[in-house]
């Protein structure tokens, strides 16, 4: 079985062997990730927010003092500078699917019933009696860690930083999820996340760092209690 | 009784079963892990801790040893 997510070039001569996932070991020209590098990551997000708001709020603000007449225009911008950052908060929430999100990929059509169910049978298993509630309410599998608290969907996943305000969501997924039914989805990235926290956010892409109240807004109802629980427990 | 599961399109199906004094159920597990391994697949075992282990080989102490796919970011 050849996997697309292992065919990487091989280290060089010396590189020392990277304990915990081999996912993370195949990705050796990738930096390390610790709660520093998730602090300065999180600083250019904010920063690069913080820039394009200014970017489309001065214009606007700059057009208004200089004719009333240039108000269509000054709105335009100022429309701008609220867009553009929901838009980015829009896509890191999008980046999490959840279970009976029907963005999976793959069709519930394609995996029968029985299958799904078996699946979640294990996935029921392998989490504790209040994450499985959590998880049948809201799709999402709550995982507390060292770096923060994460939840995981069948594909991608968000993690609470410890204080519960700011989130980072970050792209994941099975290699080669084909004909997997959604349980064992959150299943593989739940067993990737238990056994190396580290070497998982390796593997996986960030894609928004930013105020866990602007991802909120962009969940589905249903899963937004995934989210105020992994708060809350971030925030202990 | 511990098991050996892969995670496929079935949900889970069971590879191998085997108990600590059964040696030939053991020595069936261990080469059906491996042979998994060769092919791709990664093995994990679940730990009641919520913590789970990377494993290369079959562990001794283990109920469940999980073979999943690789991940990758997305």
């Amino acid at each position: 079985m050849a996997h697309p997510g292992l065919s990487k070039p091989p280290p060089p001569p010396g590189t020392p062997l990277r304990p915990g996932l081999d996912e993370a070991a195949a990705l050796w020209w990738r930096d390390e990730v610790s709660s520093d590098t998730l602090r300065r990551d999180g600083r250019r997000w904010s920063a690069w927010t913080t820039a394009v708001a200014l970017a489309f709020t001065a214009p606007g603000v700059f057009l208004v003092l200089l004719s009333p007449l240039t108000l269509p225009v000054a709105l335009g911008c100022l429309a701008h500078a609220w867009i553009v950052p929901w838009l980015q908060a829009r896509r890191g929430a999008r980046s999490v699917v959840p279970l009976g999100c029907r963005r999976s990929g793959n069709p519930p059509e394609t995996t029968d019933g029985a299958a799904a169910d078996v699946a979640l049978g294990l996935l029921g298993d392998l989490v504790a009696h209040e994450e499985r509630d959590l998880l049948t309410r809201t799709g999402l599998a709550l995982q507390p860690s060292e770096l923060g608290v994460w939840l995981a969907g069948q594909q991608g996943a968000f993690m609470v930083r410890p204080g519960g305000r700011r989130i980072d969501c970050w792209c994941v997924r099975v290699a080669d999820p084909e004909g997997l039914p959604a349980g064992d989805r959150v299943a593989h990235l739940l067993l990737a996340l238990r056994e190396d926290e580290r070497g998982f956010a390796k593997v996986a892409n960030l894609g928004f760092s930013g105020a866990a109240w602007r991802v909120r807004r962009c969940l589905p109802k249903r899963s937004r209690p995934a989210l105020d629980a992994a708060r809350l427990r971030a925030a202990r | 009784m511990a098991r050996l599961i892969r995670l496929d399109r079935t949900g889970h199906t069971t590879l191998a079963e085997w108990t600590e004094g059964d040696v030939a159920a053991r020595r069936a597990a261990t080469e059906t892990l491996q042979h998994e391994l060769d092919g791709g697949m990664l093995a994990s075992v679940p730990r009641a801790d919520g913590s789970a282990e990377v494993v290369r080989e079959l562990p001794l102490d283990a109920e469940l040893v999980v073979l999943r796919r690789p991940i990758a970011g997305g």
